[in-house]
């Protein structure tokens, strides 16, 4: 057993506001998949919204000093050293909090200011490792481990991966990431590839892996929204793609929002299936669709799976 | 017509003459057409540190204009208009009534954060984006964005709350910017998520909307934030001046214009 997979057997979980609304799909399938895993969830006691990027936009210390309270209760609290976040937002934001609180003294003094005055401890960088789902999985199980425990291979389902843009971008924020052999790469994120590979998926050659879907103007500017997911939907079916695999749940329900979206209002209708790839690792270890709630997906992928003999 | 390369000249600046004599030389066809030149005379010198006084906005003096920014832009290949690299070079300038031709669209930026990726000199052109359309804002250049309006319904909540819950977002932000909630696709994507849903979820959904999800003794968290947040707004009303401005539209209205004390 790598030291990894003994450090992820039981961490901090941090669902964050999106799993508890448009993203339940996920948060089940997500705890289901540890469970079916042996990997056991805590999940942060009494958590508050990281910020999201409508917070940064106010003002980018506060949505630091936000998902610091996060870390900190994780690690002071619960006495954590590591904590998962399942949502590109959320992971992204308790990352870039981590980094500024490590290299900016102003980030550092604004935090310290407001947890004192809000009466808990202040975080200090180091002091706990957060992780997305995709970390949680090929790390703490791997490929391997995955391969000996699918009861139900994904073999023929043909899968383009998609990662959006807070899983990768800024780079300084991931300093774990290109590290070469086993590390995840910023710009040709692979990690879902591996473990859906794993599972039995036929990945396809997507190019648009780490394309935006205009999550952050998703209603203040839904044309612009509607057209960059219009064209990752194209370029996923243009690639063979019956089903695209993602792992945040903004990208997800855009994806599923403005595909109904660029039906209605532009005309341009597209087939692919969208699906948490914590959905198809759960369905791969035999857990049933209902289990890891594809019935919530607003992309209805049941059909399809059934004629897979995936669900 | 021996202009080439026309379209990077304004069409207003192209005058193109049917008949025209120059110095008793009849001209008119193939050196009809003049570019008008242009004269900036009004450079706000202060335009850069405004801009670098916003959040975001910090590290524009370190751009050296290679276009990186431009050249990975998510919105510029949708709408080539949207031109960060050249934004960032006039803000530099100072040449604020060129940056206003463009006012309308700077807030379009969807934070993809492509171009702070392949910046060479981390400006993080992402942040100027936001502290620019933030700048337009403040200085009465535009009016608040939809985004702008779903910035602040989703921070309040948060700041509140410390949580947010995203039905009551959706319906404040169409409340705000006088949009019908009813949109048709709308609609259709609920029916199609309400179709397969068991109803106990439903009625958890319906409960959040009571219940509002809130993270548990978060005052003392709200006060501190909010004192915090309301230093930074006079901290930045102080950098562009906008007190000043105020004053000044207020000696302008003539004493018998004034209202009564």
């Amino acid at each position: 057993m790598s030291s990894k997979a003994k450090e992820y057997k039981k961490v901090a979980y941090y669902p964050g506001c999106a799993l508890e609304g448009t993203g339940h799909a996920y948060n089940r399938s997500t705890k289901e998949l540890g469970k079916a895993l042996g990997l056991e969830l805590d999940e942060v006691k009494n958590w508050n919204c990281c910020g999201a990027m409508e917070v940064k936009n106010i003002d980018p210390k506060v949505q630091t000093y936000l998902s610091s309270r996060v870390m900190s209760i994780a690690a002071n609290e619960m006495g954590h050293d590591v904590v998962m976040a399942p949502c590109n937002g959320c992971y992204h934001n308790l990352k870039k909090a981590e980094y500024d609180l490590e290299n900016d003294d102003a980030s550092k003094q604004v935090v310290d200011r407001i947890s004192k005055k809000a009466g808990h401890k202040t975080y200090e960088a180091g002091q706990i490792e957060t992780i997305h789902a995709l970390d949680w999985i090929k790390d703490g199980i791997g490929e391997e481990g995955l391969k000996e425990r699918v009861k139900n291979s994904l073999k023929d389902l043909k899968v383009a991966n998609y990662y959006g843009c807070m899983y990768t971008r800024p780079r300084h924020i991931f300093p774990e990431k290109d590290q070469g052999e086993g590390s995840e790469s910023t710009s040709e994120p692979h990690f879902m590839d591996d473990l859906l590979a794993a599972a039995g998926a036929e990945n396809v050659d997507f190019p648009l892996k780490t394309a935006c879907c205009g999550g952050a103007h998703t209603l203040s500017d839904s044309d612009t929204s509607t057209l960059l997911v219009s064209n990752i939907l194209q370029a996923a079916e243009s690639a063979g793609a019956e089903v695209i695999a993602t792992e945040c749940p903004t990208c997800h329900s855009g994806l599923e929002m403005h595909q109904i979206r660029a039906e209605k209002k532009f005309g341009r209708k597209s087939n692919v299936k969208i699906v948490y790839f914590t959905q198809l690792l759960g369905m791969a270890l035999g857990l049933s669709a209902k289990k890891v709630g594809v019935h919530e997906n607003i992309s209805d992928s049941r059909e399809l799976l059934k004629q897979k003999g995936i669900a | 017509m021996p202009i080439h390369e026309e379209h990077l000249i304004r069409p207003e600046n192209l005058k193109t003459h049917e008949n025209l004599v120059i110095d008793g030389i009849d001209v008119s066809g193939h050196w009809s057409t003049f570019i008008e030149s242009r004269v900036v005379t009004d450079y706000n010198e202060d335009l850069e540190e405004e801009i670098a006084a916003l959040p975001g906005g910090e590290f524009i003096h370190r751009c050296w204009q290679c276009g990186s920014c431009t050249n990975s832009c998510t919105v510029n290949a949708v709408n080539p208009e949207f031109n960060p690299r050249y934004w960032i070079y006039l803000i530099r300038m100072g040449m604020e009534s060129e940056l206003l031709r463009d006012k309308d669209i700077i807030w379009q930026c969807v934070s993809c954060n492509k171009c702070t990726y392949a910046c060479p000199r981390d400006v993080a052109p992402e942040g100027v984006m936001k502290a620019t359309a933030h700048w337009l804002e403040l200085k009465g250049h535009t009016p608040k964005s939809p985004s702008t309006h779903f910035d602040e319904i989703f921070s309040e909540q948060v700041i509140q709350t410390g949580k947010i819950e995203e039905g009551r977002i959706i319906r404040s932000f169409f409340a705000r910017t006088s949009q019908e909630l009813m949109q048709d696709w709308l609609i259709e994507m609920v029916k199609r998520l309400v179709s397969k849903l068991p109803v106990t979820m439903l009625i958890k959904m319906g409960l959040a909307n009571v219940l509002r999800p809130r993270t548990k003794g978060w005052g003392a968290a709200r006060d501190a934030i909010t004192e915090y947040v309301d230093e930074q707004n006079a901290a930045h009303r102080k950098a562009l001046k906008l007190d000043d401005l105020v004053e000044m539209a207020k000696s302008e209205v003539k004493p018998n214009q004034a209202p009564a004390e």
